[in-house]
């Protein structure tokens, strides 16, 4: 990831230390993963230490320490979806993929990652991929919708 | 814009605001929200831009993108005033039609009409459709005619009269007595009188101090707040404001989860509008008060909705919990007194300050006054966002807003409180909602989630599923917490799996017991919560999957088989084509069966079985029967119908 970049996400905030979440997120949103080099690169910047860094970025589910696929997968497992069927969504995409949610696949081609609520569940069971939401799922139409991505 | 400096002058504002604009001048109103951006809003929202442009009408038409308005089941919502005529499920190809009809013939469109479903009838307006005619909107209902990003749609409903009536002429003190006379009780879970923390902070030690919005809304199938703080983040920013003043504090922090990229948006304009006019920053009004607002994104940790972990986050550290022998309102963030409440909470504040706490205790019952903000989902014909008196019965809910379970399906529960809340069945729903109410009955009101569930759904496996989102939510701090969930999990998942055992239940007993006892925190505290009321209500079902390994809802994957009934199956292969695992033999006149070996329990063969046939099946607790043999399967038509 290139450094001017990074420099200037942490000149918006300052270069403040309690914006240090702030900080890695836009470092996330960026880049999609956060790679070693940027962590440092924070670490000297804010003058965190990198165990605290390391903390945050495993501690909270926004952020991911290895490379992601071309394609986001979210999942709702919301209680709404769930009880609508979110399960048997989520076992159709993992058979499919053949990955468990947290997981890339190898050719990086999908990323796969369960949500608690995606906040539509008039649609549920939902399933996002790359931010285009596709509402009231079933194993078959989970198939088809997962076909139109390579 | 220049700034208003005087209470005076924001009144002059709003009066030369309302001269400008024709109340009688055609605006379409068009549901904005993230929910009906799911739904296709945004492609609506081009095609009405297209085609008012197409006719010409730009001068005569006003077009404004509102938040969102509650019903989400039928959204993209139009609504036309001034006639208030609404349109449901709009689609890019229906505009055309709406603006050549409606807009310009002013001729009623009848199929985007909503029906009624008990009387076939079609309904015209708005407030004669029974989901919004059976609620009492004090808080959400500005929504419908704010455009979020401009600050006049806001100030034109009289928005921020409250923060210049405290500003001019309420002292600290003055606006600190009315939140506490309203007795305005915490919407964000624990229902913790507002003014009394207030106060608390107020009186504390030390000058510098802070408000915080919670808006780290993680209970899985609530997004009220979402939709309040991004259809109308004004009124929070009023609520907090006014706040700020009765505490004495001059900075303020909006914690929002970044899953929410919208309110996120939506709150910076509106803090960036508010302090062009002045009504933020430095000498609001005039009046000599200074309070500026940060918004903090959450990076996704359900715990850090617990006022002490939201602040831990906020200093930019890992959002842990911590003992609270001294409340935050007392020592918070960076160790200052902090107020910290939910969006739903600050955005009563206006309307108490505006209204007066006589006005507000009306509504409610004796301990719970004013309104709640529910979100309704789940197994339910009308899912979407409501409010309704405190006091109001959860059938009313449930039957007159929600319209009741789809598909002729039997109501089995009612979901109150998130994750931590508890299920609560047929013959508790003529209780009143209210904070203690509801935590009487073994549940509670947590942020307003109301999941409805029906016959098909599995009281054990829910607590298993609450009991894994909360294991894998726990930050691991205090032992309780981290272990004794993580063993609860195990023992009610092998429950669903077929592998419980005698004792099983006596042992999550006393597990809960000691997660009550002894967690650090609120998440661990009533963690055994959804255990302990599904146990409470719906024993029966614990017991058919430890004795009997029988799913009674059929719906615990490993307890289930799916099974084609011979004698039904008319060999029509859909289910045939459709099984994603070819699990499924047969062909023309072939009667099919269902490999079990092959078998993933998907459930597509069931969905996908012609119901005038019916021949796909779920069953449990019985072996499947033996697939019938091959030259038994031909069917032999007498009359051919096809």
């Amino acid at each position: 990831m290139d450094k001017d970049i990074i420099d200037q996400i942490i000149d918006k905030h300052n270069c403040e230390p309690s914006y240090l979440i702030q900080v890695l997120l836009d470092i996330q949103a960026e880049n999609n993963w956060l790679p070693r080099e940027a962590l440092e690169r924070v670490a000297e910047r804010l003058q965190v230490p990198m165990t605290r860094i390391q903390h945050i970025a495993t501690f909270y589910k926004a952020f991911s320490l290895v490379p992601k696929g071309r394609h986001q997968i979210h999942i709702c497992v919301g209680t709404a979806c769930h009880v609508r069927g979110a399960s048997r969504v989520l076992d159709t995409v993992q058979g499919l993929t053949g990955i468990e949610p947290g997981e890339t696949d190898l050719d990086l081609k999908f990323s796969l990652e369960t949500v608690n609520c995606l906040g539509c569940c008039a649609l549920g069971p939902v399933v996002d991929i790359d931010g285009k939401t596709h509402g009231k799922m079933a194993p078959a139409k989970t198939a088809d919708v997962l076909k139109n991505y390579d | 814009m220049p700034r208003i400096n005087s209470p005076a002058e924001l009144e002059a504002f709003r009066r030369n605001l309302l001269s400008e604009r024709d109340p009688n001048k055609t605006c379409i109103t068009l549901c904005s929200g993230s929910a009906c951006h799911a739904s296709g809003s945004r492609e609506v929202a081009a095609s009405i831009q297209e085609e008012i442009q197409k006719h010409g009408l730009n001068a005569e038409v006003e077009f404004r993108r509102t938040g969102c308005h509650g019903f989400c089941e039928r959204g993209p919502i139009i609504v036309i005033r001034p006639e208030e005529i609404c349109y449901f499920q709009i689609k890019p190809e229906d505009v055309p039609e709406i603006v050549s009809e409606t807009i310009k013939e002013k001729k009623v469109i009848e199929r985007l009409l909503y029906t009624d479903p008990a009387t076939n009838e079609k309904i015209v307006h708005e407030s004669d459709i029974p989901f919004y005619k059976n609620q009492g909107r004090i808080v959400f209902g500005s929504n419908v005619s704010v455009d979020p990003k401009n600050i006049d749609d806001y100030l034109a409903i009289c928005g921020y009269s409250a923060l210049a009536k405290v500003l001019s002429g309420m002292t600290p003190d003055q606006v600190l007595q009315e939140v506490k006379k309203a007795n305005l009780r915490g919407r964000g879970g624990g229902g913790f009188p507002a003014g009394t923390k207030w106060e608390g902070s107020r009186n504390a030690p030390g000058d510098v101090k802070y408000v915080i919005v919670n808006a780290d809304e993680g209970d899985p199938g609530a997004y009220m707040d979402r939709s309040l703080l991004e259809g109308n983040p004004h009124s929070v920013l009023e609520g907090l404001t006014i706040g700020a003043y009765a505490i004495g504090s001059h900075e303020g922090y909006i914690y929002v989860r970044q899953e929410y990229p919208l309110a996120v948006e939506n709150v910076n304009i509106a803090i960036q509008q508010a302090e062009e006019f002045g009504l933020l920053g430095k000498n609001i009004l005039g009046s000599g008060f200074d309070f500026i607002v940060k918004v903090h994104r959450g990076a996704g940790a359900f715990v850090c909705g617990e006022s002490t972990a939201l602040m831990t986050a906020l200093e930019g550290r890992a959002g842990e919990p911590r003992p609270k022998y001294v409340r935050s309102n007392v020592v918070g963030l960076w160790g200052r007194p902090s107020v910290l409440n939910n969006v739903e909470t600050w955005a009563n504040v206006p309307l108490i300050i505006n209204n007066g706490a006589d006005w507000f205790t009306q509504f409610g019952t004796d301990t719970s006054k004013g309104t709640k903000i529910f979100s309704l989902v789940g197994k339910i014909t009308n899912t979407g966002l409501v409010e309704v008196p405190m006091g109001t019965p959860l059938r009313d809910i449930i039957y007159k807003i929600g319209g009741g379970i789809p598909g002729g399906k039997k109501f089995k529960a009612v979901q109150t409180g998130g994750p931590s809340g508890g299920c609560l069945p047929e013959e508790l729903l003529d209780l009143p909602v209210g904070f203690d109410e509801l935590t009487k009955a073994g549940s509670m009101m947590g942020s307003g989630g109301m999941i409805i569930m029906d016959e098909d759904t599995c009281m054990v496996d829910i607590a298993r599923y609450f009991l894994e989102f909360l294991t894998e939510e726990s930050c691991g701090k205090c032992v309780p917490c981290r272990e004794g969930m993580r063993q609860m999990l195990k023992i009610l998942t092998n429950i669903t799996k077929g592998k419980g055992k005698d004792g099983d239940i006596e042992l999550l007993e006393l597990l809960s017991e000691t997660a009550i006892e002894a967690a650090l925190c609120a998440l661990g505290k009533s963690s055994p919560n959804p255990f302990l009321s599904t146990l409470q209500h719906f024993r029966e079902e614990y017991e058919a999957h430890i004795k009997e390994k029988r799913c009674p809802a059929l719906s615990c994957k490993e307890l289930i088989s799916y099974y084609i009934d011979p004698d039904k199956c008319q060999a029509c292969m859909n289910c045939l084509r459709k099984c994603p695992s070819e699990a499924i033999t047969g062909g023309k006149r072939q009667i099919h069966v269902i490999d079990q070996e092959k078998c993933t329990k998907c459930g597509t063969c069931f969905e996908v079985c012609p119901s005038r046939f019916a021949a796909a099946k779920k069953i449990s607790g019985e072996p499947v029967p033996p697939p019938i043999p091959e030259e038994a399967r031909t069917i032999v038509r007498k009359s051919k119908e096809k």
